[in-house]
């Protein structure tokens, strides 16, 4: 494997992250707030669908990102009714959306379009389109440094540049602002907060539509960035790689980064490592590649490399009562 | 000292859920009304395909089978307080050990493969339940995030274990199939009413695992323990109950009672083990146990009714084309969403209609010195 | 009825003319069932101690969380300044200039006290320049008032004490004029607690008032200028502290003359039954709460732990039971050694002779949703009296449940009911009924009247005696000096996780006050 190829392999870990990492930060809204979602995998599905069907149907990329946020955000006020006013249960609350989600795409797919639950495919004009970096051609010619620039950092859709400019601005909202110094308390003392006279629901709308937000943005990409048209199940899992992401970076924003980027080059080397003989071990199956951001989440948890301490608050409703 | 009033107990054990399942259809309704297909057509094929016909029944049957397993899985976690959302990825896995053994044991006979397949789908179910139980007791990992993560473990090691070791020759990630004198016999052979279904003689297993786990919880001091701890671990702690043996023991009860699923899916029905075969049976599992209150009489119910469900999605599919089988897991996931997470919806409604009644027998335990 | 509730909010505090900073007038308030404040009326002084005693249960908290907006009254209506104002939430009650410092503390563990000051008041987008302001302001606060804390310290690296500062300070900075404090001193030492009197005394002479709310009657004397005294939901009346003694209020505060004195005759005491030599315990982060402490419990005795809540007698008190591993040291029963393995040794000590009572019969005691007759075989549930191996027998324990409930006058006298409805004595009842009605030797009971109304109160005295009169071990563990003092034969005194000394029940105010704040009156101060 040589330079060119460590950098091709990185480039498409950087695509294969970034709805990881959309949903990673979506999920980090929703936790830091104080409410558990495992339903990141069903927002992103619909999203997706949305993305793709509005997209093939009008012929305009933009409003299907508008559609995929706004199903997105929806399913993502359902949860917020179920766990903020009726006080569910959010665990289960995050299970019937990923199901909600599996059946209405492929229920409203087939009905609509009649291609076996997907949508038809989209023109490169539906989709979003690669960026190019200025001189991005010229400079690649440059050893290295130039390949680097040209596969690496240019060549993106621009969702992809939003995903990575989502982390410090998330950062940057969590740690400076006085919204994200709220954010903070509610997911560790919610009462801390009533107290003072500040309202714990409409705190936690406010990061669950976030969340949303973000959600369906990971959603469209996947269907109208990264690939061109949705099929049943297309989020495979990834919702749920993004939530062992959120505790493997213990809820803080550069580390999701860093550990989404980390899943990214796993799913990448898949198909590079496979028939690959390592001395010493041998064959790697594709499959143990697969399953190791679950493994390595577990290990993490257990506490035997560091601690992943969640906020105090997390998957409590918050009773005002004594 | 909650402002809450309380309900009578068959408001909050029958009504209620008896209205949030009937909003599941309703909107459901909606859905295919959204398609432009007619609702009472889609909920008549439904109920007919699940209840009209003998063969109807005995695959609701069968399928109420699966969900009672996984049910009662999720069940018996929550007495202990935990939520074991691993059932699908523990009933993957018991799996394998079901077919291994059968398929060792199916040129003998089929008691043996019964047997076999049945204690080799409980250890190994309850295996794959038992590491997050152990690492909740011990480590501190919440079993919810951990059973996750097991879930999509299971699929990996069964791709890997169907794709690369038990795989029948020429077969594509599945095993070979059970020989004939292997085979569990069906109930069809004996009752002519469920001809051409596949409700086999796991059904009685599922009576079994009911009564069970109803005398488990009930009527046996580990029960108690059980619950106890579900209730209030620090009264556990105090009464000298070891958190840590009743969590693994729930968890292996928990998986073990998935694990059976193998049996009356792979064994019984597929007769061999195919990628995916649990198919979210596991989480359907969740619903199940939640409807049911965790309590066995209700997990049947529930069970009948998600059977009921998948089975008349099926025909669904034969009677209208137009209205996709997927109507099935919307309903499903809004009764879920309505039973499991949105509970309370129809609490203040019915406090009110329900309040008066309260008012004129009030408990003679509640005093006007609480504590404030 | 002058109406002018909109603009109140807009009114500078002082600019209105009432010397009354507070009046309330027939406030109600109700929890479903249970009347917790019933038609009040309460004037407060400007630029006064106000103190609000009762019992725990007479609606103190509740009346002061209506005054600050976190509950709303069902009816009755709030003066603040003479304004007739409808306190909506929290926020309004601040804007109205009232801040209350809550029994427990609200505060965010892994924040700064910065951070936690400005929650809520942060005034601008950005955090870095409200925080600066906030500094200067806290430095300004700090100097005034006497109220020393680091403003970058995380609160988890924090003393009680200093918390409490840091809520004092977070009412403060909001622009509080009336500051409503809740049990203040319940986590205190009597040193600590003096220093919160200083500082509400200089608070009220820089122009504050201040509302304390407490069931202690030493504090209310030595720190309030006028009291209210209240009692079961219901305001009994307002008196002038230097017209009052103790003994008024006591009785105003029960209704009745109060039993200072237990009848018991002096104790026999037998062998050592209870043993504990050298014992070290840490809590759940490492943190020492018992330090090397030895004493033992002889039959026929009843020694008594006094001391401040959080010295490390609830961690003593789980050691002893087997809830807890100890650090280092041993706890004997009748000689023999407890082995601390696993983490089910309070059913071995249990076994061993050992009958434990909970300082937190909610938390610890009972499982509330269980019915009463569940919570009757709560850690004897492996016996066989209750089904032969594996199996439960439901009609053999409900039996036995019955026989006890007939013995201790359990109300109601239905099994079957949960017990998260009967009233705090009847669980109490249950409890001691389960951990009393057995063959025992020592019985270790926490903070056994803890919410607990006062007939009950005599009843479970009474039954401690008797108990000891039989010739059983008791070591009774109470944060209520009056108790301890009542039942005991010896009593020792923790302080920071050690035993200062050992006093006898009838020692002076003075030797307990001493030893309470960690100084052994023996060795003079």
């Amino acid at each position: 494997m040589d330079a060119t190829d460590i950098i091709l392999l990185l480039d498409s870990s950087v695509r294969l992250a970034v709805p990881l990492l959309l949903a990673c930060l979506a999920g980090l809204y929703s936790e830091r707030s104080g409410i558990v979602d495992i339903g990141l995998e069903g927002k992103m599905l619909g999203a997706a669908f949305a993305a793709a069907a509005t997209a093939a149907v009008t012929g305009n990329v933009w409003l299907g990102l508008l559609a995929a946020m706004a199903v997105s955000t929806f399913m993502s006020m359902i949860h917020a009714l179920a766990s903020i006013n009726f006080r569910g249960n959010q665990i289960i609350s995050g299970v019937a959306l990923n199901f909600l989600a599996a059946g209405f795409t492929v229920f409203l797919g087939h009905a609509w379009f009649r291609r076996g639950g997907t949508t038809p495919n989209l023109r490169p004009d539906e989709r979003f389109s690669t960026i190019d970096l200025p001189f991005a051609q010229e400079f690649g010619q440059v050893p290295i440094i130039g390949e680097i620039y040209e596969q690496l950092l240019s060549g993106h859709s621009i969702i992809v540049y939003f995903a990575f400019l989502a982390v410090p601005v998330t950062a940057f909202v969590l740690f400076r602002t006085r919204f994200g110094l709220r954010l903070r308390a509610v997911g560790e003392n919610p009462k801390a907060l009533d107290t003072a006279g500040m309202s714990v629901s409409l705190l936690r709308y406010q990061a669950l539509i976030i969340t949303g937000l973000l959600c369906g943005v990971a959603g469209a990409y996947l269907s109208t960035a990264q690939g061109a048209n949705f099929s049943e199940n297309m989020t495979s899992g990834r919702g749920f790689i993004a939530l062992a992401a959120l505790i493997f970076a213990k809820w803080r924003p550069w580390q999701a980064m860093w550990t989404c980027l980390l899943f990214g080059v796993l799913s990448a080397s898949q198909i590079r490592l496979q028939g690959v003989e390592f001395p010493m071990i041998g064959e790697v199956p594709v499959q143990f590649i697969q399953a190791l951001p679950y493994i390595l989440t577990v290990v993490l948890l257990a506490g035997f490399i560091g601690r992943a301490k969640a906020p105090k608050a997390i998957g409590q409703p918050y009773v005002k009562e004594r | 000292m909650s402002a809450r009033q309380p309900l009578p107990n068959w408001v909050t054990i029958v009504l209620m859920p008896a209205l949030n399942v009937l909003l599941a259809f309703i909107i459901g309704g909606l859905a295919v009304a959204m398609i432009g297909e007619n609702p009472l057509d889609a909920m008549w094929a439904l109920f007919y395909g699940a209840f009209g016909t003998g063969m109807g029944w005995g695959f609701t049957l069968h399928y109420a089978t699966n969900f009672i397993f996984t049910g009662l899985a999720v069940a018996v976690a929550y007495h202990a307080g935990m939520f074991n959302i691993g059932g699908e990825g523990q009933a993957y896995v018991a799996g394998l050990g079901a077919i291994v053994v059968a398929l060792w044991l199916d040129q003998t006979h089929w008691t043996l493969v019964l047997l076999g397949s049945t204690a080799a789908a409980m250890v190994m179910g309850a295996l794959w339940a038992i590491i997050p139980g152990w690492l909740q007791a011990k480590r501190g990992s919440h079993v919810v995030i951990t059973t996750i993560m097991f879930n999509f473990i299971a699929s990996a090691f069964m791709g890997y274990m169907l794709v690369q070791v038990i795989t029948a020759p020429g077969a594509n990630a599945e095993t070979r199939t059970i020989a004939e004198p292997g085979r569990l016999p069906l109930m069809s052979d004996w009752f002519d009413a469920f001809q051409y279904s596949p409700l086999n003689i796991t059904f009685f297993f599922g009576i079994l695992a009911l009564i069970f786990t109803y005398v488990l919880i009930w009527r046996t001091k580990l029960g108690y323990k059980i619950r106890t701890l579900g209730a209030n671990p620090e009264a556990a702690r105090y009464a000298g109950i070891s958190a840590v043996a009743v969590i693994i023991i729930a968890m292996a009860i928990s998986g073990a009672l998935a694990g059976l699923m193998a049996v009356n899916e792979a064994v019984g029905v597929q007769k061999r083990l195919v990628v995916g075969y649990v198919a979210g049976v596991g989480f359907v599992g969740i619903a199940v146990a939640f409807m049911g209150r965790s309590h066995p009489v209700g997990i049947a119910l529930a069970a009948l009714l998600f059977g009921a469900l998948y089975q008349g999605g099926q025909e669904l599919a034969f009677e209208l084309p137009a209205v996709p089988s997927e109507l099935v897991l919307i309903i499903q996931a809004l009764v879920i969403l309505f039973t499991g997470a949105m509970g309370e919806m129809f609490h203040p409604v019915l406090e009110r209609i329900f309040a008066k009644k309260i008012e004129a027998a009030p408990e003679e335990a509640t005093t006007s010195t609480g504590e404030a | 009825m002058v109406e002018n509730q909109t603009s109140s909010a807009q009114q500078p505090a002082k600019a209105a003319g009432s010397a009354h900073a507070i009046d309330l007038k027939k406030v109600s308030k109700a929890f479903g069932p249970v009347q917790a404040n019933k038609d009040i009326d309460l004037t407060v002084k400007r630029n006064s101690i106000h103190g609000i005693v009762g019992e725990n249960g007479a609606g103190k908290s509740t009346l002061m969380s209506i005054l600050y907006g976190f509950y709303t009254a069902d009816s009755g209506e709030i003066w603040v300044n003479g304004q007739l104002v409808k306190i909506k939430d929290s926020s309004h009650a601040l804007e109205l200039g009232i801040g209350m410092v809550h029994q427990h503390f609200m505060l965010v563990e892994n924040f700064t006290v910065l951070e936690n000051i400005i929650l809520g008041a942060e005034g601008e987008f950005l955090l870095d320049s409200s925080k600066a302001k906030a500094r200067d302001e806290l430095t300004r606060l700090a100097k005034d008032y006497g109220l020393d804390v680091d403003p970058d310290a995380l609160i988890e690296d924090l003393s009680v004490g200093q918390e409490q500062r840091v809520e004092i300070l977070k009412a403060l900075y909001r622009g509080a004029d009336v500051l409503i404090l809740d049990e203040p001193t319940g986590v205190l030492t009597p040193t600590e607690a003096d220093q919160l009197f200083r500082i509400l005394e200089q608070l009220r002479d820089e122009g504050k008032t201040i509302i304390l709310i407490t069931h202690k009657l030493r504090e209310i004397m030595a720190v309030t200028d006028t009291v209210s005294v209240m009692r079961q939901g219901e305001m009994v009346g307002t008196i002038a502290t230097a017209d009052t003694s103790p003994e008024q209020l006591a009785e105003m505060m029960v209704g009745r003359r109060v039993l200072l004195r237990v009848d018991k005759t002096p104790a026999k005491p037998g062998d050592v039954v209870l043993e504990v030599k050298n014992l070290s315990v840490t809590d759940e982060i490492g943190v020492p709460r018992v330090k090397d402490v030895s004493f033992n419990v002889k039959a026929g005795e009843i020694v008594g732990i006094a001391g401040v809540a959080g010295n490390g007698q609830s961690q003593l008190l789980r050691a002893i039971s087997g809830m807890e591993a100890p650090l280092l040291g041993d706890v004997r029963i009748n000689g023999e050694l407890v082995r601390f393995e696993g983490d089910d040794s309070a059913a071995k000590v249990r076994e061993m002779g050992l009958a434990h009572v909970p300082e937190d019969r909610l938390k610890m005691g009972l499982v509330t949703q269980f019915q009463e007759w569940e919570n009757s075989l709560l850690g004897y549930h492996d016996s066989e009296k209750y089904g032969s191996g594996p199996f439960l027998s439901v009609k053999d324990a409900i039996a036995d449940a019955e026989k006890r409930i007939e013995m201790f006058d359990i109300r109601p006298r239905n099994p079957r009911l949960k017990t998260a409805n009967f009233s705090g004595g009847n669980q109490q009842k249950v409890v001691l009924a389960r951990e009393m009605d057995r063959e025992l030797d020592v019985l270790v009971v926490g903070q056994p009247t803890r919410g607990v109304d006062i007939g009950a109160i005599e009843f479970i005295h009474k039954q401690i005696i008797e108990l000891r009169d039989q010739g059983k071990a008791v070591l009774l563990v109470s944060v209520e000096l009056d108790e301890i003092r009542a039942l005991s034969d010896r009593v020792l005194v923790m302080f920071d996780g050690e035993i200062v000394t050992e006093l006898a029940p009838d020692a002076t105010e003075r030797d307990f006050g001493l030893s309470m704040a960690g100084v052994d009156p023996k060795e003079g101060a």
